[in-house]
């Protein structure tokens, strides 16, 4: 039975492998691409998990898929990054259980570090990959990829991106049949990828690849819609939607395969058509794939960085866009961390001991926004504790030749989340201590993957379907590893936390300090709002300085104010307060 | 002739589901819908914003400056922040409210604008959705205020509007929903 349904692009991928009989989904949180597992979990009859990071979850997901099970893996594009290396080489492997990776790209880095292109991926791997342009056609898409990977013996991407990931619409669903799984069969040439049996395997790549890339002219998923023949466009993914809106008139070869490229119906779309112009976002890798087919093609005139949308379009063509009001210049409103964030007095200590921090991938990345501003770093998941094993070793080597470093004797600590460190903390960890390095590691144990919209992993022991497993003790697995100063604080108690930076960047060998404190948001009640007392307050503004979103500075009055509604009583600016005009309004009666 | 509605106000406000509501009455009223939100890092007290598209077919998800015929903003700089999205003619709905960004708050940055002057030069309908909340017993409905003072710029019927709303709030809250809904439109119409 068909019906209709108000979903995300994420929930609709989910939605379509649960129809195709996937026995599993496997993934790791990442915006723009969470939401996809949350909803496949909450599904009848299907097995998902969180893995600790992307690399594992597509090894799950190559475990299951030798066994038979059709399985859906998640991740966003930087995940891709880590999950590249079983990927190269289940690009030779092939399948056995259809095998689906969703990706999910964010160009305009609306919630990541870069803005890579995932298309990149498909033809490095020589892998297919799918492009759906709007949520209905990721849920058709999906369908197809599980169809394909079996039929083709390939791993699938299907490449989403924010305004797919994140746009709703009413999509048309069916019902789901049960599980679908193959025939299971040892077949050493095929799963064992030692040369002798990688080089055959490398052949079969190249042969499934081609072979679909022949049946790719005529698919139904790469699309013609001729119309004036004086301007071509070539476009995929949510980028045809922009065209559809931008250039009504014009001609589209709309590709919903974009690994392989279908070279005949390029070519015969080539020579339809006056002009032949590639719309991209954030790469421009059709255009060269394109261009080196012999296919002579222009890409849009404009950077090819950030998000398109259908007036850039218009403008690189040179074709007028909408009459556009006065812009006014508002203050800008940058997120922070929440009132009652258990990482602020963290950052506070850090910033007035005037440590280099080598930040991460989470929440606390907000650390480094005024005014707090006390992080000096943030590349990828798990680089906090490795660069700051670098940076400590490039100090060590000035102090060895005799010269003053250049990086100072500021203390050098690194800093990650619980569930950071669970993705790629650990082996930086495990590579200070075998070097016999130094520095020290922070890491925020706030209970949950905050910064994803709360999920659980392995150091909160916490499932995918919230229930309690065994969780992840940090303290011995730190000890076992070999760190010898191992502590745990309570992040809340600034004098606790000050001490504790103090004694561990003093002490002469590597140092891992835990501060555990749940994220305030896990909680829906909390402790009585904090006042400031008007005639104690002296208007030094310290308070200000912790970047509470509750804390607010009358210019006029020259005292400071705590909005009430916002505060969550954490006490972190009574404990700054060196007059004592902050005070908590429990047992006050107004 | 697609409608394009753009949504925007502070991390935490609510504008995810209000947007939901209005998605779901384009729909439910036989017109075609595409709804985008940003979310992951600009929730944490971020500006942000959402856009919801309807017509007979509505093909990319977002918009760009000079397209939007509504702007419904749940506070007031943030309306102003994306003012010129709105086209020649569109409409601003805007909850009466200043939510100081923390350089303001705490004086590090000065506001330079008026914002009640500016609105008011832009034709800005002035709704007082937090109070108007609040008195309905349903501080968090302020969203729900905002989509009856829109609903008076869209073609959709009233009924519709109330059945969308009756299915998505939790069902202790759905009086209180209905009534902000009516006294939103209510405030719209006295203007």
């Amino acid at each position: 039975m068909e019906s209709q349904l108000l979903l995300s692009g994420n929930e609709a991928v989910a939605r379509a492998a649960w129809e195709v009989g996937v026995d599993m989904g496997v993934g790791y949180p990442g915006t723009p691409s969470t939401e996809t597992l949350e909803a496949l979990s909450k599904l009848e009859d299907v097995y998902t998990e969180w893995s600790p990071n992307e690399k594992v979850a597509l090894e799950v997901a190559a475990g299951a898929s030798f066994a038979g099970s059709r399985v859906l893996v998640t991740m966003k594009h930087v995940g891709l990054n880590v999950a590249a290396d079983p990927l190269m080489t289940l690009a030779y492997t092939g399948v056995n259980g259809g095998l689906v990776i969703l990706v999910a790209d964010d160009p305009g880095m609306h919630s990541s570090q870069n803005e890579q292109d995932s298309h990149n991926y498909a033809g490095f791997a020589g892998v297919i990959m799918l492009d759906p342009a709007d949520p209905q056609e990721a849920y058709d898409m999906t369908k197809r990829a599980f169809e394909i990977s079996e039929s083709h013996d390939s791993v699938v991407i299907v490449r989403s991106s924010v305004r797919v990931a994140h746009t709703k619409q009413m999509v048309s669903v069916g019902e789901r049949k049960g599980a679908i799984k193959q025939a299971f069969k040892r077949n050493p040439a095929k799963w064992i990828m030692m040369p002798a049996y990688a080089k055959g395997a490398r052949i079969k790549r190249d042969d499934h690849l081609a072979t679909f890339a022949q049946s790719a002219n005529c698919d139904e998923l790469n699309r013609v819609e001729l119309a004036d023949k004086t301007l071509g466009i070539i476009c995929s993914g949510v980028v045809y939607t922009y065209v559809k809106e931008a250039l009504p008139e014009a001609s589209i070869l709309k590709l919903g395969i974009t690994n392989p490229l279908p070279q005949a119906l390029l070519e015969e779309f080539a020579h339809s058509v006056e002009r032949v112009v590639v719309a991209e976002e954030a790469d421009s890798i059709l255009e060269r794939e394109i261009r080196a087919a012999g296919i002579e093609c222009e890409g849009l005139s404009c950077p090819r960085r950030g998000e398109l949308t259908p007036a850039l379009i218009r403008a690189a063509l040179g074709l007028s866009t909408a009459e556009v009001n006065e812009a006014f210049t508002v203050a800008p409103r940058p997120p922070m961390l929440c009132s009652g964030c258990p990482h602020r007095p963290v950052f506070y200590a850090l910033k007035k001991m005037g440590a280099i921090v080598t930040g991460d991938i989470g929440c606390y990345t907000l650390g480094a926004i005024p005014p707090l501003e006390a992080i000096d770093t943030c590349v990828c998941m798990g680089a906090s504790v490795s660069m700051a094993h670098g940076l400590e070793v490039s100090r060590s080597l000035d102090k060895k030749r005799g010269e003053e470093s250049t990086t100072g004797d500021a203390p050098v600590v690194g800093i990650i989340g619980d569930s950071t460190f669970a993705h790629s903390g650990i082996t930086g960890a495990v590579n200070t201590v075998y070097n016999a390095g130094g520095g020290t590691i922070v890491i925020l144990d706030n209970r949950i993957t905050a910064m994803t919209g709360h999920q659980g992993n392995p150091v909160n022991g916490i499932t995918l379907q919230h229930r309690a497993t065994k969780e992840l003790e940090l303290e011995p697995l730190l000890r076992a590893c070999g760190v010898d100063r191992v502590r745990t604080e309570d992040p809340n108690d600034l004098a606790a936390v000050t001490n504790a930076l103090k004694e561990e960047t003093s002490a002469d060998e590597f140092s891992v300090i835990i501060f555990r404190s749940p994220c305030i948001l896990l909680t829906r009640s909390w402790p009585a709002a904090y006042k400031v007392d008007v005639a104690t307050c002296r208007g030094c503004k310290v308070c200000t300085k912790l970047g509470c979103p509750a804390i607010e500075f009358d210019s006029q009055t020259r005292k400071a104010h705590i909005d009430e509604k916002g505060c969550r009583g954490c006490g972190l600016c009574e404990q700054v307060c060196d007059f004592g005009a902050i005070a908590c309004t429990e047992g006050e009666t107004n | 002739m697609t409608t394009t509605v753009m949504l925007c106000g502070v991390g935490g406000q609510g504008t995810i589901l209000a947007a939901d509501i209005l998605a779901k009455t384009a729909a439910q009223s036989g017109l075609d819908v595409k709804l985008s939100e940003i979310h992951g890092m600009a929730q944490r007290g971020g500006s942000v914003t959402t856009i919801v598209r309807f017509g007979e077919k509505v093909f990319a998800p977002v918009t760009d400056p000079g397209e939007v015929d509504a702007l419904v903003s749940f506070e007031m700089l943030e309306a102003l922040r994306y003012a010129h999205f709105v086209k020649k003619g569109g409409r601003f709905f805007v909850n009466n409210e200043v939510i100081e960004p923390l350089s303001v708050a705490v004086g590090t940055l000065k506001l330079e604008l008026d914002p009640l002057q500016k609105l008011n030069e832009l034709g800005a309908e002035l709704v007082d959705a937090s109070r108007i909340a609040q008195n309905v017993g349903s501080p968090k409905s302020a969203n729900i205020v905002l989509m009856g003072a829109l609903s008076q710029a869209l073609p959709f019927e009233e009924d519709v509007w109330r059945e969308v709303i009756t299915k998505r709030v939790p069902p202790k809250t759905l009086a209180a929903n209905l009534e902000a809904f009516d006294l939103g439109a209510q405030s719209v119409r006295a203007q």
